[in-house]
């Protein structure tokens, strides 16, 4: 497998990254990067950190990293996590406390309790209640979809950070499992990755079964959730499984318009070469983000039909005292 | 409501100040919820304490309950002292299982 990690790799341009990314020949992981400057989005460290735990760490070959910003790679935990030490020429030391979340592996529920508790702290969200909520409820539905579907061994390799420029949290989950397609197969006849995509981002649709609603355990509402937060602040959302990319692009100055089918926004989507198992990246944008409470509740309008004025006189409402 | 038929679940010593983890949610709707509703009892889950949840913790709380008592077991579900995140993220749980049971 070849890795080659360009100058920028944000949501908006992950296209260069992905369309570089040569994932044949599983035994070995070569990482080359770009000589100059190093600035990528935590998804595609995510995926790094991931296709490097699936290879003998002696097959891992990294180049020596001659951008003054390698450094970041190594704040970012990436090398710790491969056990390798690659020569990085130059350093640009950020500053000791930066809001970032290193990769991280997840393997079970226990780890996501310990990963949710230290997340507000790491990020700095602690005077920033309504920002922090968006963003556990991102991490847990991300992670938990990967425990419970995804059935990789290595769990769930997450990161995240803070960018202070564009004032935006940057959130990236990876995983080596079974991917989309497998997943929802399993319950919906699926011709193609980017059908398994479009299932999954669709509401209550879930891979555990075709019953409305979802199991007990599970809504098939998770993903839908995650890109609708994504949309209404007008930030980007990337979900990779198998040979298909999807990218919700900004909304920009449209009016909000939630659809439950993910076609129906302003989206991009690319073939890569196949990826097993499941990546998704996710930007939130402090500066316009809502009240979590207001995401809820935009999204709760476009469930319960209000905006097309159905039927809601049938359907009971939770009694709150 | 009458006071001797109703049985009081305090979210946050389950699951936290911040609800998310859907095991202890499967707990609490299999071991003291469902025995509860089964006999006709109402549930009161208090979630002081609890800042936010997640729609999936919800979902794993209370969903199965609306399917298998219909949606007239909301008349014997209550919420307290729940943050406007809670109750937004509750009405959209209600809202949905709602729909997808008619």
């Amino acid at each position: 497998m070849k890795v080659h990690i360009p100058n920028s790799a944000f949501l908006g341009n992950i296209n260069n990254f992905l369309s570089t990314l040569d994932l044949r020949g599983v035994d070995t992981l070569e990482i080359t990067t770009n000589p100059k400057w190093l600035s990528v989005h935590p998804a595609v460290i995510s995926m790094i950190a991931s296709l490097g735990k699936s290879v003998d760490q002696k097959k891992i070959v990294c180049d020596e990293i001659m951008a003054s910003s390698g450094h970041y790679l190594e704040r970012m935990g990436l090398f710790n996590f491969l056990k390798i030490t690659p020569k990085i020429k130059k350093i640009k030391v950020h500053e000791p406390a930066g809001r970032l979340i290193p990769i991280t592996q997840i393997k079970n529920s226990t780890d996501l309790d310990d990963f949710i508790k230290n997340l507000v702290p790491l990020l700095h969200l602690d005077k920033e209640p309504n920002h922090a909520h968006a963003i556990q409820q991102i991490f847990s539905e991300l992670i938990r979809n990967v425990l419970e579907h995804s059935r990789a061994t290595e769990g769930a390799i997450v990161c995240a950070q803070y960018f202070k420029k564009s004032n935006k949290i940057a959130i990236g989950v990876a995983d080596a499992g079974v991917g989309l397609k497998e997943s929802i197969r399993q319950s919906y006849p699926v011709k193609d990755d980017l059908s398994a995509i479009k299932l999954a981002l669709t509401p209550g649709i879930t891979g555990t079964t075709k019953k409305p609603g979802g199991t007990a355990q599970n809504a098939g509402f998770g993903l839908f959730l995650i890109k609708s937060i994504a949309y209404i602040n007008s930030d980007f959302f990337t979900i990779i499984s198998g040979d298909k990319m999807y990218k919700l692009l900004q909304r920009g100055k449209q009016k909000i318009r939630l659809e439950a089918n993910p076609f129906n926004d302003r989206y991009a989507t690319m073939n890569i070469s196949p990826w097993q198992g499941v990546v998704v990246g996710v930007d939130i944008s402090l500066n316009q983000t809502e009240e979590f409470k207001s995401l809820m509740d935009i999204i709760y309008k476009f469930y319960a039909g209000e905006v097309k004025n159905q039927k809601k006189q049938l359907y009971k409402k939770p009694k709150f005292i | 409501m009458t006071k001797e038929k109703t049985t009081t679940i305090k979210i946050f010593d389950y699951a936290g100040k911040f609800a998310e983890n859907k095991d202890k949610a499967q707990h609490i709707r299999e071991k003291l919820t469902r025995p509860n509703l089964e006999k006709g009892n109402s549930i009161i889950y208090d979630y002081s304490g609890v800042d936010s949840t997640t729609q999936s913790f919800t979902h794993a709380l209370i969903s199965d309950h609306i399917r298998n008592f219909g949606k007239e077991v909301l008349d014997r579900l209550y919420f307290k002292n729940c943050s406007e995140t809670v109750k937004k993220i509750i009405e959209l749980v209600t809202e949905y299982m709602q729909r997808k049971i008619k």
